[in-house]
């Protein structure tokens, strides 16, 4: 499956080499490097809302390129160099496993600034953004917990870095809150986008007793096999996915980025670009929930919804104590809050999830 | 750790149909590597058979009518390599890997209109009181009928190779194109058909996919079954049995390490994601020790006058 991503970006980039440097001065050129397909109903497609809403802010003045399918590693390190050479000013690389890549490619290339998202290394050009995901999961969670019938919740990992922990935790912690007997089943699929694999994970999870099926990969899969299965609930991930809704879908966490790379691209357009790092939520609006639809008890739907109020006016914090990690040891105080560097470099459960972390 | 949340019935039940696409786009290609057409475009093909098998079957509400839509649309794609190759003499690696691209976008394309629906259902066939043996019963009896048909078709390649006239013949044409063609056997039409056949099993198996496994539409679902297929024929030596073998071996150890994780099991996660891989191809490794070598014609152009 590498394989075919590869083949798929090295004729992209070829396209894009043969269709550059016709207008080059005139427009300001941005490009993004996608890791799955922008039709995928989930994370790349989110992150071409955004592209196609930079086009929309800025017409003319600007022109996007995109390669998409570009596999983690040195695959996007040539997609990369190759899109620096035909001119972009502006590289928005939107995949964890681009970090180093980015990085790479960044030295050689000072003039350009580039863009990474969910990772945590930055040079004089290189940005980095996310946004506070786990936000959403503490929402997500609460719901769950009060859901689940069978107290199974499953959950679909991709690739177990601290963005995919994060949620993990935050869930976990606002199911166990409202709901004591709650069990998480982790599966890691090790990948961000293949429908069949998400879809079997989904099944396997529902086959052993869950009720909820969390996920963080990018497909609509693990929706259609809940809905397959009937009597099962969902959340959209990074997309709304309402076409699932009400049920199993009911409710989810939107990426907004059209908001971040419009103002990205602005200041490269005007000279006042600076190598920043970005981690908005809930609160700027950079994550959205998706209607929590009527499948959600009323009162459930009451509290989750004040509950995503007061993590947007910054009342509510996700990881407040006290709070212990897995092994038994002190993590967070009573009421002391998580800071951010220790949420960045995630890499542990909190106490009660089973399991450990393949590292 | 608690393994006996894993219900062995429902784990066969998920490995067979896992292994369903992995078999239809195989025994394709089998049929046409044995011609000695090397066709690379076989997750272009599925994926173009996933979208068409799914787009008829939304419209027509049929789900079988969608199944020989998708052979159909994998057959025309592969039409379009058999032109290239069988025509116009073209590389047969490059117009493989080009198959492959043009069938993803023109699948993305064809597909636009359809995300977020969900496919009418194809019921199991009602095998009536055999469905009721224990363990048996839910683990061979509750399935859909090209599922049985996937199985039937890797028999049925192992008997037309095997003991027919054509079976003959289109092995002629793969060892030797030359001895074959002085014999007076169309080299270039027996190699048409079996591509074609090829695209229409590779058609069934990513609709397969599209409409059974997951089911829904996304662009670029066949997420690489198509090269673990070519992959497939080869370490199963050409060898329809040893193809199924390997694909339920893949098939299997995909779910069982979903399964294992979800149990909670303590082996690292990384060697339960590469096992399928790595398992598959030893056992078929070890399989193929007897030197059963791919067709000698395999890849090479063949032209009349040479």
């Amino acid at each position: 499956m590498k394989l075919s991503a590869l083949l798929t970006g090295a004729a992209l980039a070829l396209g894009l080499a043969t269709t550059a440097s016709a207008d080059a001065h005139s427009k300001t050129k941005v490009g993004f490097v996608f890791v799955g397909p922008v039709g995928d109903g989930g994370w790349t497609y989110e992150h071409d809302q955004g592209r196609l809403a930079v086009e929309k802010e800025f017409g003319d003045a600007v022109e996007t390129v995109y390669v998409e399918n570009v596999a983690e590693g040195p695959d996007s390190e040539r997609v990369m160099t190759q899109m620096a050479l035909d001119g972009a000013k502006l590289i928005f690389t939107t995949s964890f496993g681009y970090m180093d890549p980015t990085i790479n490619v960044a030295k050689k290339f000072p003039d350009v600034k580039f863009e990474h998202a969910t990772g945590y290394k930055r040079a004089d050009n290189v940005s980095t953004y996310s946004a506070r995901f786990y936000e959403g999961r503490a929402i997500q969670g609460h719901i769950a917990g009060n859901m689940t019938e069978s107290n199974i919740i499953g959950y679909i990992g991709s690739y177990p870095i601290p963005e995919v922990i994060r949620g993990i935790n935050s869930a976990y912690i606002h199911a166990k809150k409202v709901n004591p007997d709650v069990q998480f089943k982790i599966v890691w699929a090790y990948t961000w986008f293949d429908p069949a694999k998400e879809a079997d994970a989904a099944k396997v999870l529902i086959e052993q007793g869950a009720d909820v099926i969390l996920q963080h990969t990018d497909s609509t899969a693990p929706q259609a096999a809940a809905q397959e299965a009937g009597n099962v609930i969902t959340f959209g991930q990074a997309s709304d996915m309402a076409q699932y809704a009400p049920k199993p879908r009911v409710s989810s966490i939107i990426d907004n980025w059209a908001p971040y790379y419009i103002a990205r691209t602005k200041a490269v357009m005007d000279g006042t670009w600076t190598s920043t790092d970005t981690w908005d939520g809930i609160g700027p609006g950079m994550v959205g929930i998706g209607e929590i639809s009527d499948a959600v008890p009323a009162n459930v739907k009451e509290e989750a919804l004040a509950m995503k109020d007061k993590i947007a006016s910054g009342e509510y914090h996700p990881f407040t104590g006290p709070v212990k990690k897995q092994d038994g040891s002190d993590w967070l105080a009573d009421g002391e809050v998580a800071d951010d560097g220790t949420l960045a470099g995630m890499n542990f459960y909190v106490e009660g999830i089973e399991g450990t972390i393949p590292q | 750790m608690d393994l006996s949340v894993i219900n062995p019935v429902l784990f066969v039940a998920g490995f067979l149909v896992a292994a369903t696409p992995l078999i239809f786009a195989a025994i394709g290609e089998l049929i046409a590597e044995k011609s000695g057409v090397l066709n690379l475009g076989v997750e272009g093909m599925m994926i173009t058979g996933a979208i068409c098998g799914f787009a008829v079957a939304v419209e027509t509400g049929s789900p079988l009518i969608g199944f020989a839509a998708a052979a159909g649309g994998g057959a025309a794609l592969s039409l379009l390599f058999a032109f290239l190759t069988q025509v116009t003499l073209a590389n047969q690696v490059a117009s493989g890997l080009a198959l492959t691209l043009f069938g993803l976008g023109l699948s993305a394309l064809l597909g636009q209109n359809y995300v977020g629906i969900k496919p009418p259902r194809l019921g199991d066939i009602d095998f009536g009181p055999l469905a009721d043996i224990p363990v048996l019963g839910p683990v061979l009896f509750t399935h859909d009928i090209i599922l049985y048909l996937g199985i039937a078709l890797v028999a049925a390649t192992w008997a037309v190779l095997k003991f027919t006239r054509a079976g003959l013949v289109l092995r002629a044409v793969g060892e030797s194109h030359d001895a074959a063609h002085a014999l007076g056997f169309k080299v270039k039409r027996i190699r048409t058909l079996a591509i074609m056949f090829g695209g229409a099993c590779a058609g069934v198996g990513g609709a397969y996919i599209s409409l059974i496994r997951v089911p829904q539409w996304t662009e670029g679902m066949t997420a690489g079954v198509g090269w673990i297929a070519l992959a497939l024929v080869v370490f199963a030596s050409w060898k329809p049995w040893r193809l199924l073998l390997g694909a339920y071996l893949f098939g299997g150890i995909t779910q069982l390490q979903l399964n294992l994780q979800g149990a909670g099991v303590a082996i690292p996660v990384e060697y339960l994601a590469m096992s399928p891989y790595l398992i598959t191809i030893l056992v078929l490794v070890i399989l193929s020790r007897d030197k059963s070598a791919a067709p000698a014609s395999l890849g090479r152009i063949f032209h009349a006058s040479s």
